[in-house]
């Protein structure tokens, strides 16, 4: 069945965030080394749409951190922290802004000359062949492949090399969604981009990660 | 979408895989979908190997921020307790 994601937290969710946000004002320091490392990989993602190199992304994302503290007391719950959080982040990267700031904005860079198909049309029946579009051969069932294999260290090290490789747009809608748990509307909200342009940024970027995947796998 | 609504081939649906998986495709766009991924094993195969690769890149944890970045946001942190 098709899944849809909540767009709202869950009152869970959202209980166990309230409590978060009321030991981190109380300076609790195991609750804030809790939330960078939840969030520093999809941050400094999201920071590289916005800067040049690695390095100022990393200067960003710790001033946004800051931004973070210091805003703390004016975080009233209504969006989710993560989104909260996100959002500080990119106003950070804007404002840093002048030189280090793209011109191009964000959603005509990210689909601008990335039209891959998300699998080689080579392994589809030709055009006018019995049954065209078809596969050739099919693709391997997974599904009989052990845990092991599937969540060992190395197989998690190719989906972290091809999420690597992945042009900046599509690193972070697949970073928000598929590594922070963030929902459609989410990204959307941070990243200020359609909901039609972050299913095909996504839809590319998991894409290519399938298809690391498969060539390790499958071999 | 196909040319001929009454079917779709394995070549568009790993195009539309991820707005399946999104729930974003229309009822009737689904419906094919469905009966295509029910017929065929190749695309049954190819949308489960799509729901282990978000499986997978869900297992990616952000584990290593480096030591130098945990130290100057721990010394920030600090910092802003004692204001």
């Amino acid at each position: 069945m098709a899944q849809v994601r909540e767009d709202r937290p869950s009152s869970a969710a959202a209980a166990e965030e309230a409590e978060l946000v009321a030991r981190l004002r109380a300076g609790d320091e195991q609750a804030f080394e809790s939330l960078v490392e939840a969030y520093h990989g999809t941050m400094l993602s999201v920071a590289r749409n916005y800067v040049k190199t690695r390095d100022v992304a990393e200067e960003v994302v710790q001033e946004a951190w800051v931004g973070v503290l210091n805003g703390l007391d004016r975080f009233e719950g209504r969006s989710s922290l993560k989104t909260w959080v996100l959002s500080i982040l990119v106003n950070t990267a804007l404002t840093r802004g002048g030189r280090e700031a793209r011109s191009v904005p964000f959603s005509s860079l990210a689909l601008a000359g990335e039209d891959e198909p998300a699998v080689e049309p080579e392994r589809f029946r030709p055009p006018g062949a019995a049954f065209a579009g078809h596969w050739n051969g099919y693709p391997g069932d997974w599904s009989s492949l052990p845990a092991e294999t599937l969540e060992g260290r190395e197989t998690i090290d190719v989906v972290k090399a091809a999420i690597e490789t992945l042009p900046d747009a599509q690193r972070s809608v697949i970073a928000m969604r598929d590594i922070a748990g963030c929902s459609a509307e989410e990204v959307c909200e941070t990243l200020e981009v359609s909901a039609g342009n972050q299913r095909v940024l996504l839809h590319r970027a998991r894409s290519h990660v399938r298809a690391a995947l498969e060539r390790h796998l499958d071999g | 979408m196909a040319e001929s609504h009454d079917h779709i081939t394995c070549q568009e649906v790993v195009e539309l895989v991820t707005d399946y998986l999104e729930g974003a495709l229309s009822p009737d766009d689904a419906d094919l979908f469905e009966q295509h991924i029910n017929f065929c094993d190749g695309c049954d195969w190819y949308v489960d190997q799509m729901r282990t690769t978000v499986a997978a890149v869900g297992r990616v944890r952000e584990e290593d921020v480096p030591p130098e970045m945990r130290d100057r946001l721990l010394t920030a942190f600090r910092e802003w307790k004692r204001k």
